[in-house]
């Protein structure tokens, strides 16, 4: 399993002060009084390389822009490594540097670093993509996986599941019908307003691999914390959740690419939802949820019809139901 | 009207709440039920709806998971087929990190093996099409629900002509089975909520010998919170006035005589003969293997395989609980030794797995 590879093996060999923060970007010191920085790495494998709402370029900007934000930063500078399949069509390459070139500016990042390589046929699955990002910040912000406490608010930016289930519409022998699209957009404009108005944010989480279940579990662990979560409060697009009801997934296990998690205290919670849903990108920003000083570490939900559930930590690739 | 409304109307907390305050009511003598469905169990916890009923009602999780029935044997075969050399094995995902009786498939296909996962058996087919001079067999696992769509897959490659396509047929029939779990000791059911899906190929007619050679109700029904209340519901009403019999809560898509098109298609390409379950042993008449005008496509028919003995991993009480005999928490490796990333036997395994579900939608202790 990745989590037990980066413990046993990743996080052991290389342990320092700075790798033992886990978080989605380092804090760094830095020279300068102001403000600290946030560095963070992610490398893009997405199959297929084109999917409805954007790309394998356009989300190796976001993703890493969005690791950035996280902290609390404001993300400056990205690198961009390409690992090319031989045999990759110039004009395929083509469409995607374009497409990182524009989602850079729209981020107001640069890229100031990058690097090709070139594996022979049958590897490397056409293009493989790693992005590095570096951001500054302010030093009155401290936002960290642990500063969650009893008494925060949840605050989801938007739909989830949208880009998770955009993507799989389009994979090999999965193929169905939707309208669906990726939500994959770069949060640190939005991130930047909601810091503007409410400094004390505690926690800030972008849900993608394993999705909203992921991250609320690392949270809630992380904080040592227990989260109570209103299923009915969750926002899902109807089409997401039908798709979802079809192949059987849960939509709390599905990725997203433009959409954040918070915690922030609960005098604060309004203010932040107001500036959220100001924001094009958090138009659909609700309360999902509350922290608790019960059962630390584990996330319950009150489901639809008034049960109640553990929302688990997500396993591996999903699956559709067989029969 | 759109598919998410459809769903909507069956998940109505007002609904549910009406359900649930009319089975409390209703309710006053001790009702074991079993949903036989994997599914059924899944959507259970899912959606809390233990928390709903009254303590007079007990839910048990029954065998109706074709990953988890499915014999070490049969994975031990499957490997052997997947090591023949050039032979492209392709199964549902699940099946993949099922335990053998030494090894997965997983483990196969990282020493080598061409194991490829698919979607469906008609996944298969295509594959087998694109690589004409390699013997591409297909995993067959399932009841009543996942047998067409194997069949469908079979008929087309007698009308393409392929002969390269097989299915190594481990499929079984759920009627059989619930007949071998009430004529057990130590099980004493008083109703069964019946499975959705194999019904609406069957028909709520298959199950009338629930109350007429056991004297059970039982109710099938679909997989919304509000199905699955109103299943519990009618079996508590029939148990309370001491009339069973067979209600069909699943009537948008179950008939009485069920999918006859279907029917007959399976019935075209295969027989039925005694079947081996994990956990239940061997069960007579509860499987379906090809007809000889079929043997063809039959793997066990054109591949030779030397099969080493059989082992049940040690300590695993994956069939007691397929048996509903314990719930998962029972089972001293459940969330030790035994979770979901780390499975001991299959019930751990598979999305609708009695104990995977229990591990991931209910508290307990780690």
């Amino acid at each position: 399993m990745t989590s037990d590879l980066i413990r046993d093996l990743f996080a052991r060999s290389l342990d320092n002060m700075y790798l033992r923060q886990m978080a989605d970007a380092t804090v760094l010191p830095s020279q300068i009084d102001a403000y600290r920085l946030a560095m963070s790495t992610d490398s893009f494998v997405v199959q297929p390389l084109f999917f409805p709402g954007g790309n394998v370029g356009s989300l190796a900007v976001h993703g890493t822009v969005n690791d950035v934000a996280m902290s609390g930063a404001k993300p400056l500078w990205l690198t961009a490594a390409f690992i090319l399949e031989e045999g990759l069509k110039m004009d395929t390459l083509q469409r995607v540097v374009d497409s990182m070139a524009s989602a850079a500016r729209q981020a107001n990042v640069w890229i100031v670093a990058g690097d090709t390589k070139v594996v022979e046929h049958g590897h490397g699955d056409g293009m493989y993509i790693n992005t590095t990002g570096i951001g500054i910040i302010p030093q009155h912000i401290t936002i960290a996986p642990d500063r969650g406490t009893p008494g925060d608010v949840v605050l989801v930016s938007g739909t989830l599941g949208d880009h998770g289930i955009a993507v799989l519409s389009k994979r090999e022998g999965l193929t169905f019908e939707t309208d669906i699209l990726s939500d994959s957009a770069a949060l640190n404009g939005m991130v930047a307003k909601l810091l503007e108005a409410v400094p004390n944010v505690h926690c800030l989480r972008d849900a993608t691999r394993g999705g909203l279940a992921a991250a609320l579990n690392e949270l809630a662990t992380s904080s040592g914390v227990g989260i109570e979560i209103n299923e009915n409060a969750i926002p899902i697009r109807k089409s997401v959740a039908a798709a979802c009801e079809m192949m059987g997934f849960d939509p709390l296990s599905v990725a997203n690419e433009g959409k954040l998690i918070t915690f922030v205290p609960a005098e604060d919670a309004d203010e932040a939802l107001r500036v959220l849903q100001d924001h094009p990108l958090g138009r659909d920003a609700t309360q999902i949820g509350t922290l608790t000083a019960e059962h630390p570490g584990l996330v319950l939900a009150r489901t639809s019809i008034g049960g109640r559930r553990v929302i688990d930590l997500p396993l591996g690739e999903l699956l559709p139901r067989i029969c | 009207m759109e598919l998410g409304q459809l769903v909507q109307r069956f998940r109505d907390p007002d609904t549910a709440m009406a359900l649930a305050s009319a089975i409390h009511a209703r309710s006053s003598r001790p009702a074991r039920l079993m949903e036989f469905c994997g599914g059924h169990t899944h959507a259970i916890l899912r959606f809390g709806i233990p928390d709903l009923l009254p303590e007079t009602i007990e839910l048990h999780s029954g065998p109706g998971c074709p990953v988890c029935v499915t014999s070490a044997a049969d994975i031990d075969y499957a490997i052997e087929l997947a090591r023949i050399p050039h032979v492209i094995l392709t199964t549902f995902g699940d099946m993949i990190r099922v335990p053998g009786s030494r090894m997965t498939l997983a483990k196969v296909k990282a020493e080598g093996a061409d194991i490829r996962v698919v979607y469906s058996p008609l996944d298969a087919l295509d594959i087998a099409r694109q690589a004409p001079d390699r013997p591409v067999i297909f995993l067959g696992i399932g009841f009543e629900t996942t047998t067409p769509p194997v069949t469908a897959s079979v008929l087309a490659a007698e009308t393409q002509d392929l002969t390269n396509f097989f299915v190594f047929g481990v499929h079984k029939l759920t009627p059989p089975a619930t007949r071998a779990i009430l004529s057990e000791d130590g099980v004493t059911l008083d109703g069964i909520i019946g499975p959705g899906h194999v019904s609406t190929i069957t028909g709520s007619d298959a199950w009338q010998f629930l109350p007429e050679d056991y004297g059970i109700p039982c109710a099938i029904t679909g997989f919304e919170p509000t199905d699955i209340l109103r299943a519990i519901h009618s079996l508590v009403e029939m148990i309370e006035e001491e009339r069973p019999a067979v209600i069909n809560n699943y009537a948008r898509s179950v008939l009485p005589q069920g999918n006859l098109a279907a029917q007959e298609a399976v019935d075209r390409v295969f027989e039925v003969a005694d079947a081996r379950w994990r956990g239940l042993g061997s069960v007579p008449q509860s499987g379906l293997i090809f007809r000889a005008a079929y043997s063809r496509f039959d793997a066990t028919a054109n591949f030779q395989v030397e099969l080493p003995a059989t082992r049940e991993p040690p300590g695993c009480r994956c069939g007691d609980v397929l048996r509903g005999i314990i719930r998962p928490p029972k089972c001293k490796l459940f969330g030790k030794t035994c979770t979901p990333q780390n499975p001991i036997g299959p019930c751990m395994v598979s999305a609708e797995g009695a104990c995977a579900a229990y591990y991931r939608y209910t508290v307990h202790d780690v």
